[in-house]
């Protein structure tokens, strides 16, 4: 119970089911101090900052403030601590103003008249002068940019005497002149004597902007340390971490002919940036290519675009020697790609449904499966049947829905579909997320044999040892471009971190 | 500091918990929990809505200075006591049943379609246009005629639903609901105008139909035709849900869209289509009621079917069997509120009850995912 320390988290444990976010993490920071918890996605930097804000509870573990053990079971509670967060996707009304929202929270905030509004607004923008966040007070939400909902959300929790501010990815949504001036209004909270945390994977901004580095990694807590100790470098390999896993590596195979080029393809993302940018990339035959990346580098629209939910823009896509229609699943599955999606349960599987209608999903317009419209029953009923027995799915019968199996088998299952499909390529987007050791094992024994028979897996994970160990070709993938490649032999965590981290791009290097 | 045990749930569940683990007032060693994983409501609650519908309802007539329990003995006993109450039930039963049909085919794959009122009224004028400017069809082929009429109408009313939510995300609760006035209007206009039976006395409907005209019915009760109508759409309905590509993908859509959408399934296109056939069922029971029942179009044909249908599609949870079984009953309670006038109340007491079981039985669907759990 260290006195000077404005928050202190001691032994924090945070399971969700059987998956461990947080195991056994300490953590401390001090006024006056920009801490920054470094880690990637999946790290569990989030996690820990939720408990610290109310919004999990820890399943076991203490919490200090200033000193004192406290219990936080709400964000209320944790706002009468003066703690405040930030979330990466913002907490705000749409259709109110900036200063309604503001003091929407506010137990005496019922309509009091304009005079009453007018003297809170003065208040607001008192507090957005001090700290140098300027927006539009009396502007609905809607119609202010990204950058400003930030600033009325940050403005927000001091306006709520926050004196611990934590800021969930903070510059994940900023043009780069917008991240600098929130560090210029982080430097002068500071200066006041506020703790203020930030979560993030951006090496730069750390070294720039933090006065104190923790960094996670799968949960736990690895080092913590003065900004002045360390460097980027040093950052990086201990953001993806040292140890190589277990090689079991597959025996090197000759390459075959090339089944799928993309090339120069565009896809527009949400925000009108572009989430693939002149992408470029070729699969051969017979080969597993790991695509590595921080999370929301593009990845989620490359599995996108060539499995058809997404339509691209420019560019080319040739599979197979053909070229590829844009935007159609059924030419995707067609023409032999196979898909292992993100979240399996919302949408690769359909949780209600029984194992045959959820091994039905893409053949079920082939002859075999069903005739002149009609579902063909018992032969269907044998066909899964088999699958279950082969891919040895634990059910109880053929008719459970499938949200009653484990994770494992409700994987086991999806795997059992689209290797039936016979596919010439495997779009698998983190196919072992949230299984457990023996589950993780099968599915890369699965991989591994499809290889082995000459199909070939475009495998991408921000899982970084299931990369190394299971690709024959990785490629890191950085705003929407291959920024690094290299093969079996080259792999190496650092130099994979700092592709991660955009601190090197392989243009750079060749120039 | 209280101990504090760890905290697992299954599946995501969040949990509001009483800490402090002496001194704990008993009801405070209970805790809710939220399952937001949970899709499907459980089984035992439409009965459950139904019984709590009764209560509140009892209480309400018990209100009023009548004792609820002889009122509902005498509901009961008009609606499936008699032969005749049970004839004029199963009467009641058949628009239901084609109408609950109709939304619980754009339910499944979550369209509110809350328009089968409207669909229903296009059905009817569709059918009644036949016997007004065909009257000389020959014998055999009017009734074919009505139907296919009626069930043309009615699938483009509900197309007039489907097109502007499939092609510009237009929310379908409100122009359903907005299109069952304008059906319901247009129908006012041709029983008070062009249609009207000059030999009617200024009473506001078409002339009677003719034998032909009319669907038969079952010896000198008023059971008609249509009852077969109905059962012949459910059997399909369970039968094409079950073994055809179709009713897969349907079943697939309503489970998980985003799952369809991985399958290579169009969902934009089996909205046109299920909106059509949901259109087409209610208008089919527009078609039933005046070739049926009335014998003709008239002021205020139907009592509400298309709206009590959206209630008999929940209480049957969307099954086929349930349909059957929901249809029935509250054909019963319409029937049942006839009779309750006899003894001084008025028939709007089952509309209150129709109103209850549906309020009860969408809170039974939210609620049902809170647990209460004791804290050992």
């Amino acid at each position: 119970m260290h006195e000077t320390y404005s928050v202190e988290m001691r032994g924090i444990v945070k399971q969700f089911g059987t998956v461990i976010a947080n195991d056994h993490v300490d953590f401390h920071a001090k006024p006056g101090q920009i801490h920054a918890l470094l880690g990637e996605n999946g790290a569990g930097k989030s996690t820990m900052m939720c408990m610290l804000s109310g919004v999990y509870r820890p399943t076991s573990g203490e919490i200090f403030i200033h000193g004192k053990p406290v219990k936080i079971r709400s964000p209320k509670d944790a706002m009468k601590l003066g703690v405040g967060m930030v979330f990466q996707n913002f907490r705000l009304v749409q259709t109110l103003t900036a200063a309604e929202n503001i003091v929407l929270g506010e137990r005496s905030s019922f309509w009091r008249g304009p005079k009453w509004m007018n003297s809170k607004q003065q208040e607001i923008e008192a507090i957005a002068d001090r700290f140098g966040l300027a927006f539009p007070v009396n502007r609905p939400i809607w119609q202010l940019s990204v950058g400003e909902q930030q600033r009325v959300e940050i403005v927000k929790t001091l306006y709520r005497g926050a004196e611990l501010i934590i800021l969930d990815e903070p510059t994940s949504v900023l043009t780069p002149g917008e991240a600098e001036q929130l560090f210029t209004t982080l430097q002068r909270m500071k200066e006041e004597g506020k703790t203020v945390i930030l979560t993030t994977h951006k090496l730069k901004e750390v070294m720039s902007a933090a006065d104190h580095i923790s960094v996670m990694r799968k949960g736990k807590l690895i080092h913590s340390m003065e900004k002045t100790a360390t460097n980027e470098r040093e950052l990086a390999k201990l953001m993806v971490g040292k140890e190589i896993g277990e090689s079991r590596a597959f025996l090197p195979r000759p390459q075959g002919k090339v089944l799928l080029t993309v090339s120069r393809v565009d896809v527009q993302a949400d925000h009108g940036r572009k989430s693939l940018d002149q992408f470029s990339l070729h699969v051969h035959e017979g080969e597993i290519v790991g695509v590595a990346g921080v999370a929301g580098n593009g990845q989620k629209e490359l599995a996108e675009v060539l499995t058809g939910l997404r339509s691209w823009k420019q560019g080319r896509i040739h599979f197979a020697g053909k070229e590829l229609r844009n935007g159609s699943v059924r030419a995707a599955i067609e023409a032999g790609i196979a898909h292992v999606p993100e979240n399996r349960m919302k949408s690769g599987l359909a949780g209600s449904l029984g194992i045959v209608d959820n091994l039905l999903f893409k053949t079920y317009r082939k002859g075999e499966r069903s005739r002149l419209g009609f579902l063909r029953t018992s032969n269907n009923r044998s066909w899964s049947q088999g699958l279950v027995d082969q891919f040895d799915v634990k059910t109880a019968g053929l008719d459970t829905p499938v949200q009653q199996l484990s994770g494992g088998n409700q994987q086991k299952l999806l795997f059992a579909r689209e290797v039936d499909q016979e596919p010439l390529l495997m779009v698998a987007v983190h196919p072992t997320q949230g299984l457990d050791v023996g589950a993780t094992e099968g599915v890369h024994l699965l991989l591994g044999k499809m290889r082995d028979e000459g199909k070939s897996v475009l495998l991408i994970s921000e899982d970084l040892d299931e990369v190394i160990q299971l690709s024959d070709r990785i490629l890191v993938i950085f705003n929407g471009k291959i920024v690094g490649e290299m093969g079996r032999e080259d792999a190496d965590r650092e130099k994979i971190g700092m592709y991660m981290a955009g601190l090197q791009s392989a243009e750079e290097e060749a120039g | 500091m209280s101990e504090q045990k760890p905290i697992l749930h299954k599946g995501g569940t969040i949990s509001v918990e009483a800490t402090q683990q002496a001194s704990r007032p008993r009801w405070r060693s209970y805790r809710i929990e939220i399952d937001s994983t949970k899709k499907d409501s459980s089984w035992w609650i439409p009965f459950v809505s139904m019984l709590l519908a009764l209560i509140v309802c009892g209480i309400f007539i018990a209100a009023n200075g009548m004792n609820p329990f002889p009122v509902y003995k005498k509901m009961f006993t008009g609606a499936f006591g008699t032969s005749y109450g049970l004839t004029e039930t199963l009467v009641k039963t058949i628009p239901l049943l084609l109408c609950g049909l109709g939304v619980t085919i754009a339910y499944r794959i979550s369209v509110w379609n809350i328009g089968a009122e409207g669909q229903f009224a296009a059905g009817a004028m569709a059918a009644t246009a036949v016997t007004v400017y065909f009257p000389n069809m020959p014998g055999l082929l009017i009734i074919p005629t009505m139907i296919v009429f009626s069930i043309v109408a009615g699938g483009i009313w509900g197309l007039l639903t489907a097109i502007p939510r499939t092609y510009f995300q237009v929310n379908e609760l409100v122009t359903s609901l907005m299109l069952n006035y304008v059906a319901l209007l247009a129908m006012d206009y041709f029983v008070f105008g062009p249609w009207k039976d000059p030999k009617g006395m200024n009473f506001p409907g078409t002339p009677m139909f003719t034998e032909a005209q009319s669907l038969p019915v079952l010896g000198d009760t008023r059971l008609h035709l249509g009852l077969l109508f109905g059962l012949v759409a459910i059997v399909l309905y369970g039968f094409f849900i079950k073994y055809t590509r179709w009713g897969y993908e349907l079943r697939l859509i309503g489970a998980n869209p985003e799952a369809a959408k991985n399958a290579g399934i169009r969902i934009s296109r089996h909205i046109l289509l299920v909106m059509l056939i949901s259109g087409g069922l209610a208008g089919l029971a527009g078609m039933a009621e005046v070739s049926g029942v009335t014998h003709r179009l008239m002021y205020g044909i139907s009592p509400g079917y298309g709206y009590t249908a959206i209630i008999v599609a929940w209480l049957a949870k969307l099954h086929p069997i349930g349909l059957v079984v929901s249809a029935f009953l509250f054909g019963g309670l319409i029937v049942g509120g006839y009779s309750v006038q006899t003894i001084g109340l008025p028939s709007s007491i089952s509309e209150m009850l129709q109103g209850a079981i549906l309020f009860f039985l969408i809170a039974g669907g939210t609620l049902s995912k809170f647990h209460l759990r004791r804290i050992r």
